[in-house]
């Protein structure tokens, strides 16, 4: 972890008009909660689906990918990245230090929301919140990496992520219960589930194996980040 | 004594091949890397930089290999050509996080040091992305200076600069140089290269075409054989003169003139004038035909 890296990092993620989304995306988990709250809709049905189909399913991924490619994505692409290798800084120092500050983006805006979202739907009751809280941040730690990684190893980063969680997650687990196994978002739910004692979350995958995939995931993803960032080849301006 | 090393150094990019067979040692002073766009010049520097591998060969910086080695950045400095830097951090800030990434013992005296040598003191608390293409030019090179290092790489430093910058610049580099500094920089302009430089590589075409001090280089480029195209009152009366003398290797009467290739570039332009005089010829228009740095470079490489 390098502190420098960190701030500079921090800074280049927040003054980017894509920060915008950082804001906006639980800004929409938030109000849904506090509208549902209000208008008295609150029954563990309607919570679990918010913070099932809402902020695990749709926020945390999309957060995930925003930060995790943005922390060093772009930096690649423009070549800015030249500056922190061209310094005595092993490169899983900056590979690491990337991922802790867009893990701290994603609890910042997926995980507390999440909380916030969950207490203002169930309060405490029925460990709901604190469930839904904890499954996000695994999860959210696994899909970082996995972004992390891509966007060190590919381009299309972005559109290679949506393509995983849109695409592959939501859509096709749907009528391919296989697919499902091999779900971030399925392996958080179960976690979820397990500290949860509603009767509302349904998971499909067993706690053991989420925690063991999520966790083989997460080394994977690190690994391979800093495997290609030691070997990454800035692209020649000729 | 810090030396940058190439032996028999090769890159290519699929089946394209951007850097073939160099071989060059470079030391202390200032070298100058030459060759038209394209010519692979910044694959090179790349590979000495450590950003690219070589596909075959080695780069070492006394002895130790470049790739895959961070701890040689504590005795590099690189100022890559392309603007980017940390726009929305300020030139002080810029460099200063520089300097802490080199884990500098003062980093704020470096940062103070580094700025002063490159003037620009007075624009440091101003955010780069509102700086000029000199000034961003100047705070990259603080930022590759921050840590003294005893070697710097300069990927086209002059590119858009105006002739007042470029000559800072050129001043910078000479005085760096004297501090016992092994600088390189690259660049397509054979005047750049000229002024500041006293050692100069010749790339074209991914290949090692020449090296030597510039004199050597300039002579060889202007012993090349030279066209011009001269119109004058009289051209037939004109071209039986120059083949007479004979510092010409081919004269052809064209009707836009005299198309002539002069072996003896100096002769040739000293006589011209004269032999117009004696045989009372007027000239319209003497212009050199093939003067682009492409067909100087061609040449080069032919011999």
């Amino acid at each position: 972890m390098n502190v420098t890296i960190a701030l500079i990092t921090l800074r280049s993620m927040l003054s980017r008009r894509r920060a915008l989304l950082l804001f906006l995306l639980p800004a929409v988990l938030l109000s849904l909660a506090a509208a549902l709250n209000i208008t008295d809709n609150t029954e563990p049905g309607t919570a679990a689906g918010v913070l099932q189909q809402f902020a695990l399913a749709t926020l945390l991924p999309l957060l995930a990918l925003i930060a995790g490619t943005g922390v060093i994505g772009p930096e690649i692409d423009d070549g800015q990245i030249m500056y922190i290798l061209t310094k005595p800084i092993g490169r899983h120092v900056v590979v690491l230090t990337k991922l802790v500050v867009a893990i701290a983006l994603v609890v910042a805006f997926a995980v507390v929301p999440t909380l916030v979202a969950g207490l203002l739907l169930r309060g405490t009751a029925t460990g709901l919140a604190q469930g839904f809280t904890v499954g996000v941040l695994a999860a959210g730690v696994a899909y970082t990496a996995v972004f992390v990684a891509l966007a060190v190893a590919s381009r299309s980063a972005v559109t290679i992520g949506l393509l995983y969680a849109l695409v592959w997650e939501s859509l096709l687990a749907q009528f391919a219960p296989g697919a499902r196994s091999v779900s971030i978002q399925q392996w958080g739910l179960s976690i979820a589930d397990a500290i949860t004692s509603s009767s509302a979350v349904e998971a499909t995958v067993r706690t053991p194996v989420a925690v063991l995939l999520l966790a083989a995931v997460t080394v994977a993803g690190t690994a391979l980040a800093v495997m290609r960032l030691r070997t990454l080849s800035v692209a020649s301006a000729e | 004594m810090t030396v940058l090393r190439l032996e028999n150094v090769s890159r290519w990019y699929g089946n394209v091949v951007a850097v073939n067979g160099v071989s060059m040692e470079i030391g202390p002073g200032v070298t100058g890397l030459l060759g038209p766009n394209g010519a692979g010049k910044s694959t090179l520097i790349h590979m000495m930089g450590g950003f690219i591998p070589p596909s075959s060969g080695t780069i070492t910086l006394d002895g130790e290999p470049i790739w895959r080695n961070p701890a040689i950045y504590r005795r590099l400095g690189l100022v890559p050509e392309r603007e980017t830097a940390y726009d929305f951090l300020t030139g002080r800030q810029f460099v200063l996080a520089m300097a802490k990434l080199f884990r500098l013992p003062d980093p704020e005296a470096a940062t103070d040091r580094a700025l002063a040598l490159v003037e620009m003191e007075p624009a440091q608390h101003r955010v780069i992305g509102k700086y000029s293409k000199g000034m961003k030019q100047r705070i990259k090179m603080a930022s590759a200076l921050v840590h003294d290092p005893p070697v710097l790489l300069l990927d086209e430093p002059f590119n858009g600069m105006d002739p007042r910058q470029r000559l800072h610049l050129m001043d910078l580099i000479r005085r760096m140089a004297a501090e016992g500094r092994t600088i390189l920089f690259s660049s397509h302009i054979l005047e750049e290269v000229e002024r500041i430089a006293e050692h100069i590589e010749v790339v074209v075409a991914g290949r090692h075409a020449a090296s030597g001090d510039f004199r050597a280089i300039r002579r060889l480029m202007s012993d090349r054989p030279h066209q011009f195209l001269v119109r004058s009152s009289d051209d037939r009366t004109l071209a039986a003169a120059i083949i007479a003398d004979g510092s010409a290797r081919g004269v052809e009467l064209t009707g836009k003139g005299v198309r002539v290739e002069a072996t003896d570039f100096r002769r040739f332009t000293w006589l011209l004038p004269r032999l117009a005089k004696q045989h009372g010829v007027r000239l319209w228009e003497v212009s050199p035909a093939d003067e682009s740095l492409e067909s100087v470079f061609e040449y080069l490489v032919a011999r």
